[in-house]
């Protein structure tokens, strides 16, 4: 049970200090998440935090792969303008 | 410290005309407050419009994060081409924030004013902005220390920011009413959750509020920055302009949205559009029967360095200052020196001022319509670029109540330099309609080809003040036209009869 940051991340460093695992860490070329450490939040708070407060959409994907904030969740942009 | 109260009920008599606190030279709106705060001020360019001539500003950007998203802005962008807040190249860790901005102020002695403005918001990093004030205040005590922020973390933040001697803070404050809110920003993070629409804008609206409440308390300087988005809130700006002076800002800065498609925010790529030149100034003349008005703005970058609508910051990244050796203690003595300069030819200028308006006083003359004229400058309250170089002009009101500042405009330099102009014919089009509405470009220079299209479009080129002081010159041309006969011809009957 684990989350995942990957290349879309723009290493605003908003997430790592909430992370209540200390699971989060600086890396090139973008913050990670230790595996080992991520509990997603769970017995800490009712949402995970950095997937509450990541402000790119598809940054953060759960253990199945899956988005967190799909495409428009954030901004309100239609995924088909943000495509074009 | 009191802050001056401020009259709130002299919206109705005010509005729509020029109202009396507008008008006159540009400084005539600090001359009522109390000396402490001109003192705090006037050397400061984003809060003395007559300071910004002469004095630089720089930001750092150590605080990346964000605690909200608000519909103007793209946390992807980051390009070294693009002049606008929120935008950076390069996020500095404290220490090299601190290295950069003592690199820079030994380098640029009129730069007195430091401030962390993002690319995220400065509170929703505290510990990253914190650190970086901490280490400024004991190895650079000579930089004034400014904030800009949001709001949302703000009433936490009050405490520790006043322990930094920070006496400027900007809150962007683009309503009051959470209906208005949910349509600029879709969600706010608070409270462990991310808040979508309405109630979000709810809570910011009530934090903004609080701390813009807990700073006046404090004796702090808050300055409101306001972005003016046709449609959405541009005529609820008047009421939050009202609302914010009551609470006692100080200064209100309502800027146009820059919503470019190629930007990528929500409000570009849904065509939501900005105000043009003429709405901008219609809102700030509307606010200004209330608020003071700042109106020299140029919307820079999270990590601008220089005089407000330059940026040098290309000669200040990471590893050129890695290669500067700073003895600052030498550094802080020729800025002082540098510093008491500047200020003594202001004083000076000041006292020429007053025995001249005491003459005008004398020759009460009839009404006659305002002006407009564009001005390029370099900086230094002087007429002193040509127009061919001018990347933006300072545009200036002349009437019979005297000189105000109106705005800046930003164009493309008509030529770059040289005899290679290029594709000089469509820049000079772009800096035509940018002026619309001038009768008049005062600039140290103006080539023989732009003169015939500027005069065509019913803008006087004018040459023959360079290195005049710019409200002078601008009287000089106007009272010129005066004689000429020209400010009767197109006169406003209305304001004849008044």
């Amino acid at each position: 049970m684990a989350f995942e940051i990957i290349e879309s991340c723009t290493n605003c460093y908003a997430c790592e200090p909430l992370c209540p695992s200390k699971a989060i860490y600086e890396a090139k070329p973008h913050f990670l998440i230790d595996a080992d450490k991520c509990t997603e939040c769970a017995g800490d708070f009712e949402e995970p935090q950095c997937a509450s407060i990541c402000p790119i959409e598809g940054a953060i994907l759960n253990e199945d792969g899956v988005e967190l904030n799909p495409p428009g969740s954030l901004t309100g942009i239609p995924p088909e303008k943000l495509a074009a | 410290m009191e802050l001056p109260v401020l009259n709130n009920t002299a919206s109705e008599a005010a509005k729509g005309g020029c109202s009396e606190r507008s008008c006159g030279s540009t400084d005539d709106q600090m001359n009522h407050l109390p000396d402490s705060i001109r003192d705090k001020v006037k050397n400061h360019p984003c809060y003395s419009e007559e300071a910004h001539h002469y004095f630089a500003r720089m930001h750092v950007a150590v605080a990346p994060a964000c605690n909200i998203q608000c519909n103007y802005c793209n946390r992807k962008y980051d390009c070294s081409n693009e002049s606008r807040p929120g935008v950076v190249s390069e996020v500095l860790n404290p220490v090299q924030a601190v290295k950069k901005v003592m690199a820079v102020a030994a380098t640029i002695p009129q730069m007195t004013v430091l401030g962390i403005a993002g690319p995220g918001d400065a509170l929703a990093n505290p510990q990253r902005t914190f650190d970086t004030f901490r280490m400024l205040n004991e190895q650079a005590p000579d930089i004034k220390l400014c904030v800009s922020t949001n709001g949302l973390a703000l009433p936490e933040n009050v405490e520790e920011m006043c322990q930094y001697n920070i006496d400027h803070v900007t809150i962007t404050i683009n309503c009051v009413d959470p209906d208005v809110g949910a349509k600029i920003y879709p969600w706010i993070f608070w409270n462990n959750k991310r808040i979508k629409g309405r109630e979000g804008a709810a809570i910011l609206i009530a934090q903004q509020q609080k701390g813009l409440e807990m700073l006046v308390a404090k004796g702090v300087l808050v300055k409101v920055n306001s972005v003016m988005i046709p449609g959405v809130n541009d005529k609820h700006l008047e009421e939050v302009s009202r609302i914010v002076k009551a609470k006692g800002a100080f200064l209100h800065n309502v800027m146009p949205l820059i919503s470019e498609e190629e930007h990528g925010t929500f409000y570009g790529l849904t065509g939501q559009r900005g105000p043009t030149n003429e709405e901008l100034q219609e809102l700030q003349d509307s606010c200004a029967g209330d608020m003071n008005m700042m109106r020299h703005c140029r919307q820079c970058r999270a990590d601008a360095v220089g005089l407000l609508g330059e940026d040098r910051g290309a000669e200040f990244t990471l590893d050129k200052i890695e290669e500067m050796d700073i003895d600052y203690a030498e550094a802080m003595k020729m800025r002082a020196e540098v510093h008491a300069a500047i200020n003594e030819e202001l004083e000076s200028k000041h006292k020429a001022k007053e025995t001249k308006l005491v003459s005008i006083e004398g020759l009460k003359k009839e009404v006659t319509r305002p002006v407009l004229m564009a001005v390029a400058t370099k900086g230094g309250g002087v007429i002193n670029e040509h127009f061919g170089h001018a990347g933006e002009f300072l545009i200036y009101e002349a009437s019979s109540n005297g000189v105000r500042f109106i705005g800046h405009r930003k164009t493309t330099p008509y030529c770059e330099g040289g005899d290679t102009c290029g594709d000089g014919e469509s820049a000079l089009d772009v800096t035509i309609r940018e002026l619309s509405g001038c009768e008049v470009v005062l600039c140290s220079k103006v080539g023989y080809e732009p003169w015939g299209p500027l005069e065509a479009a019913g803008i006087q080129p004018n040459g023959e003040h360079a290195m005049e002081a710019i409200e002078d010159a601008v009287l000089a041309v106007y009272e010129e036209m005066r004689a000429a006969g020209k400010l009767e011809a197109k006169a406003d009957t209305a304001q004849k009869a008044a």
